[in-house]
């Protein structure tokens, strides 16, 4: 297992799990880090308040590598003008794509997505585009140079679960990229599913967030995700139809 | 009149280093845009900025 890295745009990464830092007390962000063991968290970028005082960053151990998301652009334009700032900031080339017209439900625009990603995997932005997971578009951001292919699992914030899992597993099969399930995911026992069926990692944030206990929660999202990949490595046992099969021997009775 | 952060100012011939440090910004956490363009922090020294000029400001905070 020890070898078995997530590789991102040449960056090796020992955890699979992205952790999203909305929704969160800045007090908690540390301890959730620790607990969740994941090495990127995503951010967004927002106009600073004057003072600068409580920054984020602040609260994100440096080990970590943050992953800006370009929440707010409505289009690739947007977008790309949210990226070209992030990096600027000074934290990297990563970024989550995110371009989303529709204040309902928030689901991406992958046209715009598409566009965005060309243009910024030109400027040598490592970009990891959240998509609706749709065969033909995962293959366009393949094409326009993604890194990694970030599906939603339900829309964002619901804690609804995988409930896409038939389209994401046809991305896990054709697409040679690492598919990274984003939005959705409200259980261990979902990412846990998700892992087990072979994609890369799982994001999640406000199944954390709205989690009882924060802490309790990332760990278990942490054990789920380590236990999802591990069943696929193995490759799970086969499912019998029908009828059933003893699992002890059915010879050597105590009887005659 | 200045617009920084979508607020008008009554500023004029204004550095921009200075007027980061004035409102307290830590320059290594910030990006800074001045009319649409991106100003590279080791440019904000020998910015100044303008009449008519608007300003974005902006950092990271909490995001999915």
């Amino acid at each position: 297992m020890k070898d078995d890295k997530l590789v991102i745009g040449g960056k090796q990464f020992n955890s699979r799990f992205i952790l999203g830092s909305g929704k969160f007390s800045l007090k908690f962000m540390q301890s959730v880090i620790d607990n969740a063991e994941v090495e990127m968290v995503t951010v967004a970028l927002r106009r600073a308040n004057i003072g600068g005082q409580n920054n984020i960053l602040d609260y994100i151990p440096k080990n970590i590598t943050l992953l800006p998301n370009t929440s707010g652009a409505r289009t690739a334009e947007e977008a790309v003008r949210i990226a070209r700032l992030a990096r600027e900031v000074g934290c990297g080339d990563f970024v989550k794509l995110e371009i989303i017209g529709d204040s309902k439900y928030l689901l991406p625009n992958n046209a715009e997505t598409i566009k965005a990603t060309e243009i910024l995997s030109k400027e040598g932005f490592i970009v990891m585009p959240y998509m609706y997971p749709d065969l033909y578009v995962a293959r366009d951001l393949v094409s326009a140079g993604a890194s990694a292919v970030m599906p939603l699992a339900a829309p964002i914030g619901t804690n609804k679960g995988l409930r896409t899992k038939d389209f994401i597993k046809i991305l896990v099969d054709e697409i040679d990229l690492p598919i990274i399930v984003d939005a959705g995911i409200g259980r261990p026992s979902e990412a846990c599913a998700a892992m087990e069926m072979g994609v890369s990692a799982v994001m999640a944030n406000t199944a954390i967030a709205t989690a009882g206990n924060v802490d309790i929660m990332a760990k278990a999202f942490k054990n789920a995700i380590i236990a999802g990949r591990e069943a696929y490595l193995a490759g799970t046992g086969r499912v019998l139809e029908g009828k059933a099969e003893a699992s002890s021997p059915l010879v050597g009775f105590l009887e005659d | 009149m200045i617009k920084i952060n979508g607020e008008n100012k009554d500023l004029n011939n204004l550095n921009l280093m200075e007027y980061l440090k004035s409102c307290g910004y830590k320059i290594e956490v910030v990006a800074v845009e001045l009319n649409g363009n991106i100003v590279k922090k080791a440019d904000y020294v020998n910015t100044t900025l303008h009449d008519g000029d608007v300003v974005e400001i902006v950092s990271f905070v909490g995001g999915g």
